[in-house]
């Protein structure tokens, strides 16, 4: 107990680190994401390759070694001096991005075809066809998914603490090595992650019964 | 290309266009690639010297020995979370209060904690504890890791089990007390084997899960392949410094190329199974992390019941005889509801061609 009130400023500054480097990382696999999502459904083999294999490289690679390669290979090869914080959201976003661009896909696989062919016999263009009929059918099939992604995601945010980010295992390892009883750490650090995955489903649940329609 | 979703089969003007956007699109990629190799040669990391270091077979024992503990990890804690899972599952659907929530309990603690904080806090323990502990304390990383890998994808196998457990169809359980079955039967002889069956796809993708996390191994200094080849890496210097970069592409190459084996054969599996015209249907090879309607919803396909999935259902209804609960009830399960309102589970099996045809 004592644990937690006496060290209340590091706690706090891990669970905003863990929610910022959460919320920074989930943006940039967001985005990729769906940029890569869009490869693997276009008509042209090269960027349909390439989608695919990006998501077979980062979903094959456990996050360990991706940072490894942030830590020590891109600074090396592509570009020197960034911070370890922006190395961490690299990482966790592009392997996280893998698992939205699956995730995003199978939500547009899900359309029936007859619904897009019905779109275009009516006379939509594409991008009517896209913004009217096929993605917001798709929105609905991704929320959960996705959701579960970004809890995932929170608790691989973890991996960046024993690369000295600051957040929640950070806390952990530092007070650890200050000699303090494990369990209550433990506790403590597993009830600051229960908090944030918990809001993490709560959001996604009300966003999915704003997004609900009859069908 | 034939149509989809969002493309029309493509007209001799798409055609075209989409030709010219292949030929953009292979420069890009091609672009890309030579970029990375250019930036690479710049910095002196495709010289021979680099590469040759693996020629040495110091090096290579070293990455052997990595290997074959990061496989001893991955042996151990995929066994034991099978076990643990089934226990768990077992515990989480058994009709004693206590016992049914202390398993809730475990699995969802568990699950919602990250592996790292799991296993870094065992280390701490067992560490702490080292001199009461006998063997587990004498190798405090490897059982740390071994114990929290254990635990947390147990968890996962727990729901994964549960899910499949559900899944069998209600009937049936109802068919096995008819015929005096005691509980712990109908759990092992009826709904386990079929949980299994159906569930195969998706415990394999959480065993590649299990495979990756062996690598958190690296921060409680465990000597796995990722920690032995860093180790290794730092006390080899090449042309001035640590040949870190082909040491780490080496090693994902690794890791790459053993989870794609695993997943690869649960799609095989996944694959195999929907073949299959009985039983229930078997699930997606989907991590289920990611992938949360595997657990949700097993037997619910998310688009409604494609015609030829209720036409298999029918058939399971046609086929077996001597098993109509099963396909009965299977019809259920596959469509989940939704055949049913269609009409589909009750369309007389007349309509089916006969299972001698097939045969």
């Amino acid at each position: 107990m004592n644990v937690l009130l006496d060290h209340l400023p590091e706690f706090r500054e891990g669970f905003i680190g863990t929610i910022l480097l959460t919320l920074a990382s989930g943006a940039l696999a967001m985005v990729l994401g769906i940029v890569i999502a869009g490869f693997r459904v276009s008509p042209v083999p090269p960027l349909r390759f390439f989608g695919a294999a990006w998501v077979t490289l980062f979903r094959n690679t456990p996050l360990t070694v991706l940072f490894l390669v942030a830590w020590f290979v891109v600074p090396v090869i592509f570009m020197p001096g960034l911070s370890p914080w922006t190395k961490a959201l690299l990482a966790l976003g592009f392997y996280t991005s893998a698992f939205v661009c699956e995730a995003i896909r199978s939500g547009i696989n899900t359309v029936p075809l007859g619904q897009a062919e019905a779109a275009r016999s009516i006379g939509m263009t594409f991008f009517q066809t896209l913004r009217l009929i096929v993605l917001p059918q798709a929105t609905r099939t991704v929320i959960p998914p996705l959701s579960s992604i970004f809890i995932a995601l929170t608790k691989n945010s973890a991996i960046a603490g024993a690369f000295s980010v600051t957040e929640l295992f950070g806390v952990q390892k530092l007070l650890s090595d200050k000699g303090f009883d494990i369990a209550w750490i433990f506790l403590w650090v597993a009830l600051g992650y229960l908090i944030i995955t918990f809001t993490i489903s709560g959001l996604f649940r009300l966003l999915e019964r704003r997004l609900g329609v009859a069908r | 290309m034939s149509a989809n979703v969002l493309y029309d089969a493509p007209g001799p003007k798409a055609r075209l266009r989409n030709r010219i956007y292949t030929v953009i699109g292979s420069l890009a990629v091609l672009g890309l690639i030579v970029f990375a190799v250019f930036r690479m040669h710049d910095k002196g990391q495709l010289e021979p010297e680099v590469w040759d270091i693996f020629n040495n077979a110091g090096v290579r024992n070293n990455i052997r020995d990595g290997l074959l503990s990061t496989l001893k990890v991955f042996a151990l804690a995929g066994v034991l979370s099978l076990a643990l899972g089934l226990l768990l599952s077992v515990g989480r659907l058994s009709d004693h209060r206590a016992i049914r929530w202390f398993a809730t309990g475990f699995i969802e603690l568990f699950r919602a904690v990250p592996l790292l904080i799991t296993i870094y806090a065992l280390w701490v323990l067992i560490l702490t504890y080292q001199n009461d502990l006998g063997v587990i304390g004498e190798n405090s990383a490897f059982w740390a890791l071994v114990i929290g890998l254990t635990v947390y994808n147990g968890c996962v196998q727990a729901e994964v089990f549960r899910a499949g457990v559900n899944a069998v169809p209600r009937g049936q359980v109802e068919a096995g007390y008819a015929l005096g079955l005691r509980k712990s039967q109908v759990m092992i002889t009826l709904q386990m084997p079929q949980a299994i069956r159906s569930m195969l796809p998706t415990v394999i993708s959480q065993l590649v899960v299990t495979l990756k996390d062996t690598s958190l191994g690296y921060i409680i200094t465990y000597d796995e392949l990722l920690f032995a080849a860093r180790t290794m890496a730092n006390n080899i210097i090449v042309n001035g410094e640590n040949p870190i970069t082909p040491v780490v592409i080496v090693v994902g190459a690794i890791y790459i190329v053993m989870c794609l084996a695993l997943s690869s054969l649960a799609t095989w599996i996944e694959r195999r199974g929907s073949r299959a015209k009985t039983g229930i249907r078997v699930a997606a090879a989907a991590e289920p992390a990611e992938a949360p309607q595997v657990l949700d919803k097993p037997v619910s396909p998310v688009v409604p019941p494609t015609a030829d999935s209720v036409a298999v259902a029918k058939e399971a209804a046609s086929t077996e005889g001597a098993t109509s609960t099963d396909g009965r009830t299977s019809t259920d399960g596959t469509a989940d509801g939704a055949a049913t309102a269609d009409g589909g589970a009750s369309e007389p099996p007349e309509d089916t061609p006969p299972p001698d045809l097939k045969k």
